[in-house]
């Protein structure tokens, strides 16, 4: 299980690397290898060139301006995990990373290169959906943005043109305050999700002023779940009110496979739409599923 | 006899420095294990999951099976073989894994070992789940984790003890 | 430490050292001068006939050595060798061997095809990709039911796609079912799974072409086997043939037999005349490496209405996979004799069938027909007890053999193995301890009680387990320094081998553990040995020891008094000194002093246990959280409690990893689905935390003076049945019954879904 042959390119800038992706026939961008490496040491793919990204300048780093978090497309998901910026400004993507692979992955793995590869079920990409995030890529003919709801072209592929390079994630903060949960089931810790949820709650007075759900792992792409959003504003949050709003995503058209098949995956979604929401509310302050990690 | 691109890369293991020229195509796994002849460092998956080839990049756990070996062009790697004080001693968490059972047929230990050292060093009061979590990178199919969770509890008090 | 009390002492691993520092020395750690690489091109295709191969462009590659393919082997001998079997031989299986190379047919992906050699491995995969082979395809046969139709047949030759079929009994259970007051039949499925040792297999063949001699590194379990089973394959003598073991990632009963590639790497380096090295990649180890446990079972019990079981009825159906391997019939047969249990069952009758697929082939799995029999048979008895309205322990309890019913006949329930009793033991003893361990009596008003929104269920289930029967052979050295090297024939599969037999030696001879150095996993060492299988190193092996050691000290007497002129009279050994009546010699003057020891038993030593667990079940996940899981087990005498402890420890979270997570998926075309590490899941450190393990000491075996009974399965056998008990009366209230494994958290909420819909309409 050894790589095939392949000529390797380490650009130093944005520019360089650029050109060289569109110059090169059947070239792969690497990014943190936790990918791409595997599918090279099983000869799933088969490039001719390997533009390693990794030494490029500026392209890793999380600020914070004008209420969007800017995230750097090489930043390691370590450096969001233990990014007291991110904890503050956006904790659904802090507590969404503890789920994400393990310790030694979220050392190299970055937020570009999870994203890019667009696994259905992986936490970031969850994440981005949720925060209605924007995907910045630069090409040949200069930079563009891509909000995230048209990112995902189709199973594991982005839509970006294969001479794009995806430079940035912009995350519009919400307000200080709000309420944020990421669950999912997976077969173990770290495994791709079988069906995750994100939930964004802000509630003023007792009530819901703006909400935020997104199920991952059911379809190509995580979904939002409008139904559920727009039933849930306006109203108290109570066990009742999720338990029924969230019967709505046993409609969502779901994948099958090993792990599980599409009526599991569709009850799934309920099941962890309704936690998600409850955690986010603190309703599940008790429950066992919300003792362990 | 390689048809494929070399570079001569210069790598720093375990504080010496090699440089040699190899083929871009092989894993920094490959290049710890074949052309260095560290041979602690072992090879499970080679699709990084089974963590026994983790290592430490600038003191940070990776796969060493999931990066070329050119990407540690520059850079500082701490192997198993690197972890022991001297020859003739252990460091006190392969001290603890001895005295807890924490290995039996020593393929994972490697692993385990590098992927603890940093751990530990994030976080040196640890509870049990923690360390669970913090080992879910690495495959054990002897102990059951039972004799490593322990020890490395165990070595978080005698690494603490040691700084006191 | 005091040299005399080391057995029973936890004492530090001699192994751990080596293994701690990157030290040790694993197959793919060593290189051998001019050695290349060799890897092999395996069958994209369950089931065709193969009409060419086409490997020119591959051997025209620069840095390529050899493409050796069936031709060339047949070619070079004459013919293409069959893998012999090694256990369970039944003389229907000749017809189903596997040839070392596929030659005119494919009978599973992943067979076979051809070996490339190379400079390196990296350029030896470039080739694989240049082979191109023609395959006329022929239906696949994903199961037992495909097979079992005989419309397309694995083996022409043969007939049937049914390689045996055979019945076993004692006593006459027909008779008794035929006027029981109450009968009941189930039937019971367990998946496919394997071992998954954490390091491939792998081997390094060296042909020194001077002196016509074979060197294999990385042989293991059965190294006398394999090299009697080799040396005829390529036409030496099993004189001309070393087999040397290195350290070993595991094992669990997949590793260190016969495979093809034992003969494939051996031959193409004698062919290309440098060392080869081929170490098997964790995508081939899926589909190459043994498989196991599919085993699906119909079981019929007989009993009186106040529960006391009268008769058992059972029927076995095996998936073997492609072809009959090394272990033959074990699984289905195991799966079959272990059936009737700790139980007092007067009455048996059994059949056993075994089907070739065409997937790959099966093996021994630790505890292999164990895990899946008494998950078969506990189930029953839990089905049984609700049917009856008794207390399921209490009914346990009513027919679990006692003590002085011991030793207990279970006749012949394996056609290939002699009589057998069980031996030694208080089986109520360690059963009730598990009882009382789950907290049973204050726990059962739980059972199926929801808690939090969780199911709970609690189960305890007795089991017996035999181990350590057969020969083993030692041969100990006095070193110059006063040391004792003691050779064994044992392996060495990473269960601390080096350091239980040295605690043996060094108790029998009177010496400090460190004046003791075991040496195994060498054909060189001993003129025969038999290797590490079924639980039987301490046994057989620790009393080969032992018994090599008498043997030294009475060697060290009889050279005392001859050779040093010794007084007649008793001399005493110990800590290194010799000694009689005022005259002392250390032992460097007995240096060269070599003595040979076995140990012989034909009679299989019986340890037994229960294991108990308290769970939660997640009724709309399907996700099951252990809460309490405890396995008591009896050893007889625990040589290292440390390493003991571990042993169950390990077993028993493989076990659960069984029940859970491992699982080998096949589609309709037999292409294996999971060949990953991504897809076949096992155990993570995150997933079983709460099992605990208890070892006692109550009974010793009598067949051995060491009185240790196998200690390496216990821990797995009863896996299975105890969780799925425990989720079966956990999810009662919602009349869901747990008959197939594994318990996957999609099974078990279709299981919930389908009963709930049940109820709807």
């Amino acid at each position: 299980m050894k790589p095939p042959p392949f000529q390797y390119h380490d650009p130093k800038t944005l520019a360089e690397a650029v050109g060289l992706l569109g110059t090169l026939d059947n070239a792969k961008l690497l990014a943190g290898g936790q990918s791409l490496m595997p599918m090279l040491n099983m000869r799933f793919v088969l490039p001719d060139h390997v533009i390693d990204l990794n030494l490029v300048e500026g392209m890793a780093g999380i600020k914070e301006t004008d209420g969007v978090l800017e995230i750097g497309a090489m930043t390691r998901q370590r450096e969001l995990e233990f990014s007291d910026l991110v904890a503050a400004k956006c904790p659904l993507l802090h507590q969404a990373l503890m789920h994400v692979g393990h310790r030694q992955t979220r050392n190299r793995g970055t937020i570009g290169g999870s994203l890019c590869h667009l696994d259905p079920a992986a936490e970031l990409v969850t994440v981005c959906m949720a925060h209605d995030a924007t995907i910045a890529v630069a090409g040949p003919g200069g930079t563009r943005e891509i909000a995230f709801a048209d990112f995902p072209a189709g199973y594991l592929t982005p839509a970006i043109e294969l001479n794009e390079i995806v430079t940035a994630i912009r995350i519009p903060v919400w307000p200080a305050g709000h309420k944020a949960a990421f669950i999912e089931f997976s077969r173990r810790h770290g495994d791709f999700a079988i069906v995750s949820a994100a939930a964004l709650l802000q509630i003023d007075g007792g009530r819901i002023t703006r909400a935020s759900l997104t199920i991952g792992g059911v379809a190509v792409a995580p979904v939002r779940a409008t139904e559920v959003e727009q039933a849930i504003v306006g109203q108290a949050p109570t066990s009742e009110l999720f338990a029924k709003v969230c019967e709505s995503c046993r409609s969502f058209e779901a994948m099958a496979d090993i792990h599980a098949s599409a009526e599991y995956r569709q009850h799934l979604a309920v099941v962890l739409a309704r936690r998600a929401l409850e955690k986010a509310a603190d309703l599940a302050d008790n429950a066992p599923w919300n003792r362990a990690h | 006899m390689e048809m494929t691109d070399k570079r001569t890369i210069t790598v720093s293991v375990n504080g010496t420095k090699h440089t040699k020229e190899v083929p871009v195509r092989i894993t920094l796994a490959d290049f710890i294990r074949y052309e260095l002849g560290l041979t602690g460092t072992h090879l499970g998956c080679e699709h990084g999951v089974c963590g026994a080839c983790t290592i430490l990049l600038d003191g940070r756990s990776a796969r060493s099976c999931l990066m070329l070996a050119v990407q540690a062009d520059g850079h500082e790697v701490l192997t198993v073989e690197g972890i022991a004080p001297g020859p003739d001693a252990l460091h006190p968490l392969q001290e603890a894994f001895r005295d807890n059972h924490g290995l039996q047929c020593g393929f994972c230990t490697p692993g385990m070992l590098t992927t603890l050292l940093e751990f530990l060093g994030d976080n040196p009061d640890p509870t049990e789940q923690e360390v669970r979590v913090a080992i879910s990178g690495n495959l054990c199919r002897c102990t059951g984790y039972q004799g490593i969770v322990l020890a490395a509890l165990d070595a978080a008090k005698r690494m603490k003890a040691g700084r006191a | 430490m005091n040299a005399r009390m080391l057995i029973g002492q936890p004492v530090h691993r001699a192994e751990d050292s080596r293994f701690l520092k990157g030290a040790g020395r694993f197959v793919d750690d060593l290189a051998r001068e001019g050695m290349l690489h060799a890897v092999v091109l395996r069958s994209a295709v369950a089931h065709g006939r193969i009409r060419g191969i086409d490997a020119t462009a591959a051997r025209a590659m620069p840095g390529v050595h050899a493409v050796i393919t069936a031709a060339d082997i047949s070619a070079a001998l004459g013919n293409v060798p069959v893998i012999p079997l090694r256990l369970a031989n039944l003389p229907e299986f000749k017809g189903y061997l596997q040839p070392v190379v596929a030659g005119d047919k494919v009978r599973y992906v992943g067979e076979p095809i051809a070996v490339v050699v190379a400079e390196t491995q990296c350029i030896a995969e470039d080739a694989l990709d240049k082979i191109a082979v023609d395959i006329e395809r022929l239906p696949a046969l994903p199961d037992r039911h495909a097979a079992a139709a005989d419309a397309s047949l694995l083996f022409e030759a043969a007939g049937s796609n049914r390689a045996v079929r055979y019945e076993a009994k004692f006593g006459d259970a027909d008779a008794v079912f035929a006027k029981a007051e109450y009968t009941r039949k189930e039937k019971f499925r367990c998946h496919r799974l394997t071992g998954l040792p954490l390091e491939t297999r792998g081997q390094i063949a060296e042909w020194d072409k001077d002196k016509k001699r074979l060197t294999v590194f990385g042989a293991t379990k059965v190294l006398f086997f394999n090299r009697r089973t080799l040396a005829p394959m390529l036409g030496i003598t099993e004189a001309d043939i070393d087999m040397i073991e290195v350290d070993v990632g595991g094992g669990f009963g997949v590793k260190g037999e016969f495979y093809p590639e034992d003969f494939l790497i051996p031959f193409v380096a004698r062919t290309v005349g440098r060392p080869v090295k081929w170490i098997e990649d964790r995508r081939e180890h899926l589909v190459a490496t043994n498989h196991s446990r599919e085993v699906d079972c119909e079981l019929e019990i007989a009993c009186r209405r106040d529960g006391t079981i009268l008769a058992m009825r059972g029927h076995i159906t095996a998936d073997m996979g492609a072809y009959i391997r090394t272990n033959g019939g074990v699984v289905p047969a195991k799966a079959a004799q272990f059936l009737p249990g700790p139980y007092r069952i007067r009455d048996v009758g059994l059949t056993v069938e075994a089907f070739v697929t065409s997937k790959t082939p099966v093996g021994t799995l630790r505890a292999p027909g164990r895990f899946e029999a008494n998950f078969f048979r506990e189930r029953l008895l839990d089905i049984v007890a609700a049917d009856l309205g008794l207390d399921v322990m209490d009914f346990r309890r009513k027919n679990l053999i006692q003590e002085t019913e011991l030793p207990f006949a279970t006749g012949k329930l394996v056609p290939y193995e002699p009589e057998t009793d069980f031996d030694t033991g208080d089986y109520h003893v360690t059963f009730e301890r598990a009882v009382a361990e789950i907290g049973w009596d204050q726990n059962k008003a739980l059972n199926g009680k929801l808690v939090d929104g969780r199911y709970r269920g609690l189960a305890a289930v007795p089991f017996v387990e035999s181990g350590g029967s057969g020969k083993e052979n030692s041969r100990l050295v006095i070193e110059k320094d006063g040391t004792v090297s003691v050779y064994v024939g044992s392996s060495v599969l990473g269960q601390g081998l080096e350091t239980t037999l040295a605690q043996v030696a060094a108790d029998t001879l009177k010496l400090p553990f460190e004046a003791i150095k075991i040496l195994h996993g060498s054909t060189t060492y001993l003129k025969e040995g038999f290797g590490t299988f079924a639980s039987r190193s301490m046994v057989v092996g620790g009393c080969a020891v032992m018994d090599g050691c008498n043997n030294l000290l009475a060697a060290i007497r009889v050279a005392a008094r001859e050779r040093l002129g010794f007084p007649n009279e008793e001399i005493e050994i110990a800590d290194g000194v010799v000694a009689a009546g005022g005259k002392r010699a250390g032992l460097t003057e007995f240096a060269g002093l070599e003595v040979e020891g076995s140990f012989s038993t034909t009679t299989r030593t019986y340890s037994y246990g229960a294991h108990a667990c308290h769970v939660a079940v997640d009724p709309r996940t399907g996700h099951v959280d252990i809460l309490d899981y405890v396995a008591i087990e009896d050893v007889g005498v625990a040589i290292n409690p440390h390493i003991v402890h571990g042993q169950a420890i390990g077993a028993l979270v493989q076990g659960l990893g069984g029940v859970f997570l491992d699982q080998i998926m096949y589609d309709r075309d037999a292409q294996m689905l999971n060949a990953s590490l991504a897809d076949y899941l096992v155990p993570l450190a995150t997933d079983f935390a709460n099992v605990r393990a208890i070892t006692m000491e109550l009974r010793r075996s009598k067949t051995n003076p060491l009185g240790a009974k196998g200690a390496g399965e216990g821990g797995m056998v009863a896996v299975a049945a105890t969780i799925a008990n425990a989720v079966a009366a956990a999810l009662k209230p919602l009349g869901v019954e747990v008959c197939d494994l594994p318990l996957s958290p999609a099974r078990l909420w279709g299981l919930v879904n389908g009963a709930s819909l049940a109820r709807k309409s």
